[in-house]
């Protein structure tokens, strides 16, 4: 069981991070280039991370997966970045910010972690600016905003639809710059396999060269994991192919907590898939169901094309069954009717998994060039991808798993339960609760990065001293042979199938017991069927090649070994959580509305798991939550 | 759909490599062209042999990571897309596909079609950055930017970094590549302290790692994911001649921490 301090400050919630950083302790500047920290991912919170330890001093080595560090999934974020700077003098600050934050997040993240986030957010675009992001101007030359996800102000700075892209590439030039400095020394085409824990500390890692297959020891002072999320323990999700959970579950594995991993959040708009080879989904914004009506034909057995089913045989499940909302009741509510509909054999397209989001009454209204103009870029990229044509035919859509806001628990500095171990960005828990507001996933990265870690980092560097441990020690020899010995074994295995078949299945097994909406039964077979797929993996797994060279399959094969092990604890942890909470809907628990139900009483508290060894079922912690500044109040989209 | 695949295997940097031909049945129109090498590769799994390499990762067109020829284009037959943007539906039935690596004396092959594409990573290192502490910086508004010197900034700055330009050109130049980081911050105000200092650093660093010269083929722009235009590469061009006349080469000695 974990003794959790998250070091929460107390005192009023405008002050509390002032306050802590003021009694935080620190390390000089003449002391720093003694402390080595390692930064695993360069997306915007690793390279945030590390180039801002960079500058201080700190010696920092950073670890990415793919051949540059500017390749980060974060690069994908088409949206923008929140930032309560109330340029548009509409009402907006820190304190709003903050509640639609925790409303958003349905009350299951820390009051102070969020107000935090929306105290810093405006510091990041000035960061941003300075480093030469093009940030979308007006007129006038100064910065330009717009309403995001159902918010009342305009707060989301952005650059065209490639907000990502920019702040990423931001963060790239900044990282770059450190290594041209000799602060930074990267490593590209770089596997994190392990982590040294000794006497309780994280010392170091265990790297693999992707191109020569060597194993490296690095031993550290600090390590910060910056890895992303993990939904693509589902196979299909809109996150990049790369984007895994192995450094996430070797850091459990090695006694870093799990907070919350059942909390994911699906959009109910991404292209559907089109067949079995399908390797990952696109997302569509949700503003196209402002003006697109969802339906599927009324007959199972129909094979009429959209157009020639007249309107008494087409089914408008969302307008009939919420007549007050139509087709814009919220997302997790439009993603499980369309599973629904889906299920009873109604759905359309290849796969039967997918429904009509139909533009033609809009059109009749608005006119085409109107309808166009407002969608032009998604109506292009869904006619490339689909090669229909969204004017004149309806497109065809589906739930698609995009974001994850679970994660390895962290303290209000960052720190996992394994001192010197800190997870930032979309690898932490810390501030999205059970979903996550739009334009909130880049703020979040760029505030753990620049602003959050390099400070609290110091606190924990100063009561050690630097490079005590080195790589002679005993417990890097003993975590590069279980390493070796392992990829030793996926390839001695020998069976007959591919690591992306055991993935597929997977992915089958979560969205089908884990998915949009989840039930007691339905997890519990879940629970069943892992085990048997992992047993399967371990004696029938086919990986070619050998360990000393570049072996794509072997990567794979390792990452699908973790999130087969990752998919048991996150049903594990929804079973657990009895109630419904933001993208979290447990059949058993909602309203007569199907909205969800949630249980504050019972469930306002944080879980996380513990590794207790292989085949053992993992012990739970709750780290209660408390809500003083900004108290509970049911999520209401309907008033 | 039943294709006949041409692609390009090389065991290692050292090793010589060489086309295999492939029959791969059961493609569909609507898979990408990486989902068409996936399928390949699984079907190379179940006979027991190496699948091709080749990097990817996002396959929604923004990484930069995929980077192949086909059929002798960079990314392909059709314009304005990367590989995984491609769909096989740009191909007839029973067509025979060439795939080959990004080619160019400053991208190693790797292993198949994986290239090693860090001299790019060495180029922005040289000065593609605009120098920086994190920390309390100025109020952006402070600093009006008109909105068609942002939105050019932002054109340049769309590069993914995928060298399609290098695979694209005759000569193998990194030009538009450079061209563009060093437009997007030399336009900018927040650029200008650096901007000749930059252009010299990243253009002496671009020579250096082997890639050949500008002749305006315009190659690269035509076979460039991201419509980069080649004005950038006249905007580099003038800002490298002022950088060699407005400042002495070196004038006190560059300033570094210790």
């Amino acid at each position: 069981m974990f003794t959790l301090d998250s070091k929460l400050p107390g005192g009023p919630i405008q002050e509390a991070w002032t306050n802590h950083k003021n009694n935080l302790r620190l390390v000089g500047p003449n002391n720093r280039p003694k402390y080595k920290v390692l930064v695993v991912g360069t997306g915007l919170a690793g390279a945030s991370a590390a180039a801002s330890m960079a500058a201080m001093g700190y010696q920092v080595e950073s670890f990415c997966f793919q051949d540059s560090a500017r390749r980060a999934h974060s690069i994908a974020a088409q949206g923008g970045i929140n930032a309560s700077k109330n340029y548009r003098n509409d009402g907006d600050s820190t304190w709003r910010l903050f509640t639609d934050t925790q409303k958003g997040g349905d009350f299951r993240a820390r009051e102070q972690n969020v107000y935090r986030l929306a105290e810093l957010s405006t510091a990041i675009i000035d960061q941003c600016v300075a480093q030469g992001v093009p940030f979308a101007r007006e007129y006038g030359g100064k910065l330009a905003n717009r309403s995001f996800g159902g918010v009342l102000v305009e707060r989301t700075f952005y650059c065209r639809g490639e907000t990502g892209q920019q702040l990423l590439l931001g963060a790239y030039s900044a990282l770059q710059e450190q290594v041209a400095q000799k602060r930074i020394k990267m490593h590209t085409r770089t596997e994190v396999m392990d982590f040294i824990v000794v006497d309780g500390k994280v010392r170091g890692l265990i790297t693999r060269n992707m191109i020569t297959g060597e194993l490296k020891r690095h031993a550290a002072d600090a390590v910060v994991l910056a890895t992303g999320g993990y939904g693509n323990v589902f196979y299909l999700s809109t996150n990049a192919k790369g984007s895994n959970v192995n450094a996430l579950m070797r850091a459990y594995k090695r006694g870093a907590g799990f907070a919350n991993p059942c909390f994911t959040q699906i959009h109910p708009t991404s292209i559907p898939q089109s067949g079995e080879y399908q390797s990952k989904l696109t997302l569509m914004s949700e503003s196209l169901r402002n003006d697109g009506r969802i339906w599927v034909p009324r007959n199972k057995d129909e094979t009429r094309t959209p157009a020639d089913i007249p309107e008494a045989d087409r089914y408008y499940y969302l307008e009939e069954r919420y007549p007050r909302f139509g087709n814009l009741v919220p997302r997790d509510v439009a993603a499980r009717n369309a599973k629904d509909v889906c299920d009873q054999g109604l759905g359309v397209g290849p796969t039967g998994y997918g429904v009509y989001l139909d533009f033609a009454r809009a059109i009749e209204q608005k006119g085409v060039s109107a309808v166009k103009s407002k969608y032009e870029n998604l109506f292009e990229m869904y006619q490339r991808i689909t090669d229909d044509d969204p004017v004149k035919t309806p497109m065809r859509i589906y739930p698609a798993v995009h974001y994850t806001m679970g994660g390895l628990w962290v303290d209000y500095n960052l720190m996992t339960t394994i001192p010197g171990l800190y997870a930032a960005g979309e690898a932490n828990f810390a501030d999205h609760g059970a979903n996550r507001l739009g334009a909130s996933s880049l703020m979040q990265c760029l505030a753990d990065g620049y602003f959050v870690v390099p400070v609290t980092i110091g606190d924990y560097l100063s009561r050690n001293e630097p490079g005590e441990i080195t790589t002679e020690h005993e417990g890097f020899e003993a975590a590069e042979t279980e390493v070796r010995d392992n990829l030793n074994r996926l390839i001695s295995i020998n069976g007959q199938r591919s690591s992306q078949s055991f993935h597929r299945e997977l992915g089958k097994i979560m969205w089908e017991h884990c998915g949009i909406a989840r039930s007691k039964e339905s997890l519990e077979e879940g629970l069943r069927k892992i085990p048997k797929l992992r047993e399967e993996f371990n004696q029938n797994l086919r990986v070619t090649g050998e360990t000393d060279h570049l072996n794509q399959s072997l990567e794979h094969a390792g990452r699908v070994a973790d999130f087969i092990d990752f998919g048991e604890l996150m049903c594990q942890d929804a079973l657990i959580r009895d109630e419904s909470c933001g993208c979290h809907l447990r059949e058993e628990y909602q309203t007569e509305e199907n909205e969800a139900k949630r249980n504050d009483d019972d469930f306002s508290f944080v879980s996380v798991f513990e590794y207790k060894g292989e085949g053992v079922a993992p012990e739970l912690t709750k780290e209660p939550l408390e809500f003083k500044a900004f108290p509970l109040a049911t999520r209401n989209y309907k008033s | 759909m039943k294709i006949k695949i041409h692609v390009w295997r090389q065991q290692s940097p050292k090793t010589k490599g060489a086309m295999e031909t492939h029959e791969l049945d059961g493609v569909t129109s609507d898979m990408s062209f990486l989902e068409m090498l996936d399928t390949l590769n699984e079907q190379l799994n179940d006979q027991g042999k190496d699948p091709v390499a080749f990097d990817h990762d996002c396959r929604e067109g923004v990484c930069g990571s995929c980077s192949m020829v086909i059929d002798g284009q960079a990314h392909g037959p059709k314009g304005s897309t990367t590989t995984c943007q491609l769909y096989m539906r740009s191909f007839e039935d029973g067509a025979e596909i060439y795939v080959e690596p990004f080619r160019a004396a400053a991208f190693p092959i790797l292993r198949d079609l994986v290239v090693d594409r860090s001299a790019f990573d060495r180029i922005i290192e040289a000065g593609g950055y605009i120098s920086n502490h994190s920390g309390p910086k100025p109020e952006p508004n402070s600093i009006p930017i008109e909105p068609e010197i942002q939105e050019t900034a932002l054109d340049a700055a769309s590069c993914i970094g995928c060298g399609a330009c290098v695979a694209a050109c005759p000569n193998g130049s990194a030009m538009l590549f450079t061209s563009a980081k060093v437009s997007h911050l030399g336009l900018l105000p927040q650029g200008q302290t650096e901007r000749y200092e930059r252009v010299e650093a990243m253009v002496n660093q671009m020579e250096s790692e082997g890639f050949g010269s500008c002749r305006n083929y315009a190659e690269c722009e035509a076979q460039c994911p991201k419509g980069i235009s080649i004005a950038f590469i006249g905007r580099l061009n003038s800002d490298y001649l002022k950088s060699q006349l407005v400042e002495a080469d070196n004038p006190r000695g560059k300033m570094h921490a210790q």
